[in-house]
């Protein structure tokens, strides 16, 4: 990779142990992924929950905080995805002591380089949402496909490692979504039947992203009805990319880049193309149907936005849930909820709200031996995606559906 | 590199056992292959505390991958292998190589964090290329990175 002046001073310690250790990552990176030079960046947002860290994780941290001050404070604002859990609710969950103070350790290092501990995957709309063609390095991959399609900006999936680097050095290897190049289309998804509720836009994105098949892939839609909102477009991005590992989609007409679908396609470009219609996703959601008792219902995967919040707690006004019901969102968000009686309505429903934690980043094997949990209702695709490999059975259902499974009492008359 | 270089067959197999990647990391290693057409994402597909592969969808669910060389086709999933597979290998129960068709850059930054040896990018599908359970070595120290058939 071509270096700058600075870049090299990096590399030859001159800042430092620990910006010497993150330029030197980002090159080997970089070198793999044919990188040519850096990109400044503006943000960092890092993954980075004990589950993932382990105890070497961890201890790999506390080393480099230790350096002095000077040497180990992040250049860029940088901020956080969840942690593994919610500590006012750990005992619920029944979190172990040994999970806590892991998880203590590492917000400790976090806070020691100067990162802002924000334990958000919905940043974009909470925090700082990028602008259109700015280049940030973000870490959750709802985070980086939300950011890159919907907001314009560029980053590729940075894993907590390559993040804090980007914190540490300002700037990340220029490949992938940072490069025009790679930004156009690369298949055509024709969609039938326009989605209505959040679990049906992740089914969506399941199917695109099954369809994709890489993190290479760029699929651009046409046929959406209507704008999406923020949240349908969160549960269509999370999904896309948990699926796909996709981390950028156009929807023609709608997203800033393609205001038109040749705005995408390269010129004279043939490219794949797919139908998606109304049976697609219903057949998508019926093969994560089962028969039997729920054990759980998690709303979840992303974090809900107050919206969200306010959808929750209308659905069990009046209701009483008879197993456990988990309600996760954002230490941003949690205030707004508690000052507006949306926590008290939850929670007087039987519902437990939990803040700055994600529920498959929460040591969700642990908790399922725990609590005996292992049929898990949850109108999240991205969710349902992964909770299978920590041995769950999960359910994908409507947000109403999932109240419906949560509750023994009958649905109130309107 | 991230995409497939285009690359006249004959330059990327020199013979039936030896198969050209376009970029790779990490030591040399030995191992026996663990091979499915599916993907690879350390948070979605095991369970790193029994060193198998636990998400029942998955092609390997059931099989130990620990000390394998897993070719598996591409990467998939969130950014938590930039973490998981320095994790597995602290504690030693992690495969002996990776060998992807495809990979993103979370493989790329874990492999880099935890020094793990990783191959990508051939001129034809690797997982049909190598059959399960033969002994391969992975070398992406020389000029040319490659896999090869060693029994």
């Amino acid at each position: 990779m071509k270096l700058t002046d600075e870049e090299r001073a990096l590399r030859n310690g001159e800042f430092g142990p620990a910006a010497q250790w993150a330029i030197e990552h980002q090159i080997k990176v970089g070198d793999y992924l044919g990188a040519g030079d850096f990109v400044p960046v503006t943000q960092a947002h890092i993954m980075a929950d004990t589950e993932s860290l382990g105890v070497a994780g961890v201890e790999w941290l506390e080393r480099m905080a230790s350096l002095p001050a000077a040497e180990r404070r992040v250049r860029i604002p940088t901020i956080t995805d969840p942690r593994g859990t919610d500590f006012a609710a750990a005992d619920r969950l029944k979190h172990q002591p040994w999970m806590l103070d892991l998880e203590r350790r590492a917000i400790a290092a976090f806070e020691a380089f100067g990162v802002l501990m924000t334990n958000t995957c919905i940043n974009y709309q909470t925090i700082m949402p990028p602008v259109r063609g700015e280049h940030v390095a973000y870490g959750d991959t709802g985070v980086v496909i939300y950011s890159n399609s919907v907001c314009g900006a560029r980053s590729n999936f940075e894993g907590g490692p390559s993040a804090l680097s980007a914190g540490l050095t300002g700037r990340t290897p220029r490949y992938g979504y940072h490069l025009d190049a790679r930004r156009t289309a690369t298949l055509v998804v024709n969609v039938g039947w326009t989605p209505r509720e959040l679990n049906d836009w992740g089914a969506l994105g399941g199917i695109v992203g099954r369809l994709a098949g890489d993190y290479w892939q760029v699929p651009v839609l046409t046929g959406i009805e209507r704008v999406p909102g923020s949240d349908e477009m969160k549960h269509f991005g999370a999904a896309l990319a948990s699926y796909g590992s996709v981390a950028l989609f156009h929807i023609a007409g709608v997203t800033p880049e393609a205001q038109r679908l040749d705005d995408v396609i390269a010129p004279g470009r043939s490219l794949p193309t797919h139908d998606v219609g109304e049976a697609d996703i219903r057949a998508f959601a019926r093969s994560y149907a089962q028969a039997g008792k729920i054990d759980l219902v998690v709303f979840s995967a992303p974090q809900l936005s107050l919206v969200e919040m306010a959808q929750v707690a209308g659905l069990l006004d009046g209701r009483r849930a008879a197993i456990p019901l988990l309600v996760i969102t954002s230490p941003q968000v949690k205030p707004d909820a508690d000052r507006m009686g949306l926590t008290a309505r939850i929670e007087a429903a039987g519902g437990i709200v939990l803040s700055g934690m994600c529920f498959y980043q929460s040591y969700a094997r642990e908790m399922a031996e725990a609590n005996g949990w292992k049929r898990l209702a949850t109108n999240s695709a991205k969710l349902v995606n992964i909770i299978g490999g920590y041995g769950y059975q999960p359910a994908l259902m409507s947000m109403e559906a999932c109240i419906d499974a949560a509750c023994s009492d009958r649905r109130k008359a309107s | 590199m991230h995409r497939r270089r285009v690359q006249r067959p004959q330059e990327g197999i020199v013979s039936s056992k030896t198969f050209f990647a376009t970029a790779g990391m990490g030591r040399k290693v030995q191992g026996h292959a663990l091979v499915a057409k599916d993907g690879f994402s350390a948070r979605y597909d095991l369970d790193r505390a029994r060193g198998v592969f636990a998400r029942p969808e998955h092609k390997l669910a059931g099989e130990s991958y620990v000390g394998r060389v897993l070719v598996l086709d591409a990467a998939k999933g969130g950014v938590a292998t930039a973490w998981m597979l320095h994790e597995m290998t602290a504690r030693g129960i992690v495969p002996a190589a990776l060998v992807l068709n495809a990979v993103n850059p979370t493989m790329v930054q874990g492999a880099a964090l935890a020094d793990f040896t990783m191959i990508s990018g051939f001129d034809l599908d690797i997982t049909q290329a190598i059959p399960n359970g033969v002994m391969v070595e992975v070398d992406p120290t020389g000029a040319r990175v490659l896999i090869r058939i060693v029994d």
